[in-house]
């Protein structure tokens, strides 16, 4: 039973190491928003809905998947932002956010 | 007589990001592994420094291709350049730094990005820590800040002192490292730290080793300072660097990263 | 613009196309075994894994992992198709049948249902059609290319259903849950195709 504990460990820790180097920020989601959204949204403010911690979405994890972005808390792991781009339609589920908040634009100089 | 300060009814930074047509009009070896590609982009809007690009290469049977770069030129650049680093499986890497040239064209579209950005302004010092191709946005930033102090006083460059923080493998590995060096040679208010990790030319009385707290804390302003942090690499640099800072006790809302993956070529 | 500008000399990464041998429409062959997730890797001990077949009224048969490993294996040589073009040929695994599954879960009065999900650590879940995870369709897979199964591509087990496209192949599995009416997955509810065909090329709602 050790053996196999250790060895499943060891493969986790492995795991832990591939998965951390695979995983982006939202700055990675900002392409593909850009086809919904108008003004940037990376820089804009999502607070999770599991566990109401308030980020900017680049300042999220994002999972490199080649399906579609997801996007996910960096405190919870909760998925914040899901979305995928089909021959017809770019989707989005926005129900991991409570709320976002897009900055004004500066007035110009 | 309108309110200046007015908020309501302004409208949101806006718009939208449109396929473009790109024309390469130099080509710039920066390393035996990298080089420059600067275009020509009929129509680019501007940027601001930390900003990307995604570049849509298409095969002949229809195959595509999609990568995001960040963009090397400041803003005050008339021309955007892109700055690659060839891996060795990579699939467009290879392409952008061996066969593409002068007079090619390709679709990007861009500027995207408005989390990893910086903009010159007085009041902050900034702080900027990279790995690799990670230098690519915050070189963007460097040129940024040179050129828009260019004709800035004393008082003004030392209102805004930069420093920056670079991890490659060896000295050949160094991107933009001439450049590097005329800049913060000619400016007392920019300092730049190379750290070499694996291989070091004798006489290097630089660092030696992989970013670790103990540099961080030797390189960085002290927290009381409240620098603005830029970090950039690949994931397991940024991370490692940005929960160190974290735990030097910098804000960590004052400390933006961008993660590149594992090998550096974002996806 | 329309058409996409074809890049000069850019031919992209090695590979055959549908047409130079048993490839679906739309697919290329390749060699790698890309890792790609909708989360983190997930890491369950095998001391606290267990599997699941749920059905009606909250019947369940379940497994701990030794007694996962007393179950008849396969050895199964397929080609898997992922919905992002790329295919692998011949790739072995090795696993216990979904059918071995729902005879003993039939033991513990769990009546097949027209539709399942799967259900997997970090949270993602699948959708299909009973009739596609029996008649020796589907697995959970414990082994690939004679090793366990590695936690970055679904181990310590996976659910392995080589006819769709391979998000259908949940990581990480723990559950199959037999339901009486179908429920979209992590994917299926967001624009891709609800049963996913490649040799029809259902890759999004509405194709075919």
């Amino acid at each position: 039973m050790n053996d196999r504990t250790n060895a499943s460990e060891e493969r986790a820790a492995g795991a832990e190491r591939v998965a951390d180097a695979l995983r982006l920020d939202g700055n990675a989601a900002a392409g593909l928003l850009s086809e919904i959204f108008v003004p940037d949204v990376t820089a804009a403010r999502a607070t999770c809905a599991h566990c109401g911690v308030d980020r900017p979405v680049g300042a999220l994890l994002l999972y490199a998947h080649g399906m579609g972005v997801v996007v996910r808390c960096p405190s919870c792991d909760g998925v914040v932002l899901r979305a995928t781009r089909t021959s017809a339609r770019v989707w989005l589920d926005l129900t991991g956010a409570t709320r976002i908040g897009i900055p004004i634009a500066a007035p110009p100089a | 007589m309108s309110d200046a300060t007015a908020t309501v009814g302004r409208p949101l930074a806006a718009r939208p990001i449109a396929w473009r047509l790109a024309t390469v009009v130099d080509v710039v070896p920066e390393t035996p592994w990298a080089r420059t590609l600067v275009f020509d982009v009929p129509g680019w809007p501007g940027h601001r420094a930390g900003q990307h690009v995604d570049v849509r290469l298409t095969a002949e049977d229809g195959y595509q291709a999609q990568r995001s770069y960040s963009i090397a030129s400041a803003p005050e650049e008339a021309r955007i350049a892109l700055t690659v680093e060839r891996l060795e499986d990579g699939e467009v890497s290879p392409y952008l730094t061996g066969e593409l040239r002068v007079g090619d064209r390709l679709e990007l579209r861009g500027p995207i990005g408005g989390y990893f950005v910086w903009e010159a302004a007085p009041g902050a010092p900034l702080l900027l820590v990279g790995g690799g191709s990670g230098i690519v946005p915050l070189m963007a930033m460097v040129r940024h800040r040179a050129a828009a102090l260019a004709t800035a006083s004393v008082a003004a460059r030392h209102g805004m002192p930069a420093r920056l923080l670079y991890s490659a493998r060896g000295w050949d590995e160094v991107i933009y490292r001439d450049e590097l060096a005329r800049l913060s040679d000619g400016d007392p208010t920019l300092e730049v730290a190379l750290t070499l990790t694996r291989e070091s030319p004798q006489a290097w009385t630089g660092f030696r080793r992989r970013i670790d707290r103990m540099m961080l804390a030797e390189v960085a302003w002290p927290p009381p300072e409240r620098p603005l942090i830029y970090v950039c690499g690949p994931t397991p640099l940024v991370e490692s660097v940005a929960s160190a800072l974290v735990e030097l006790g910098h804000d960590p809302s004052r400390v933006k990263t961008e993660r590149f993956g594992p090998t550096g070529e974002r996806a | 613009m329309s058409e996409p500008f074809i890049s000069r000399g850019f031919r992209g990464r090695r590979r055959t196309e549908a047409g130079a041998g048993p490839l679906p429409p739309g697919q290329y062959a390749t060699r790698d075994f890309p890792v790609l997730s909708a989360g983190p890797t997930q890491h369950t001990s095998l001391a606290e894994w267990d599997f699941t077949i749920g059905g009606a009224g909250g019947r369940t048969a379940r497994w701990t992992w030794d007694e996962f490993q007393s179950l008849p294996r396969e050895t199964i040589t397929t080609d898997i198709h992922c919905v992002t073009k790329w295919s692998k040929l011949g790739t072995v695994w090795e696993g216990v049948s979904v059918d071995t599954l729902l005879a003993e879960a039939a033991g513990h009065g769990i009546e097949p249902l027209p539709y399942v999900l799967a259900l997997c650590d970090g949270g993602y879940t699948t959708n299909l059609p009973l009739a596609d995870v029996t008649g020796g369709k589907a697995w959970v897979a414990l082994r690939y290319e004679g090793a366990p199964l590695a936690p970055e591509h679904g181990g310590p087990a996976r659910l392995l259903v080589p006819h769709l496209y391979f998000w259908k192949s949940a990581k990480w599995v723990r559950q199959l849950r037999v339901m009486e009416h179908d429920e979209a997955g992590f994917w299926e509810s967001l624009g891709y195709h609800n049963y996913g065909d490649p040799w029809r090329e259902q890759r999004y709602a509405g194709d075919e």
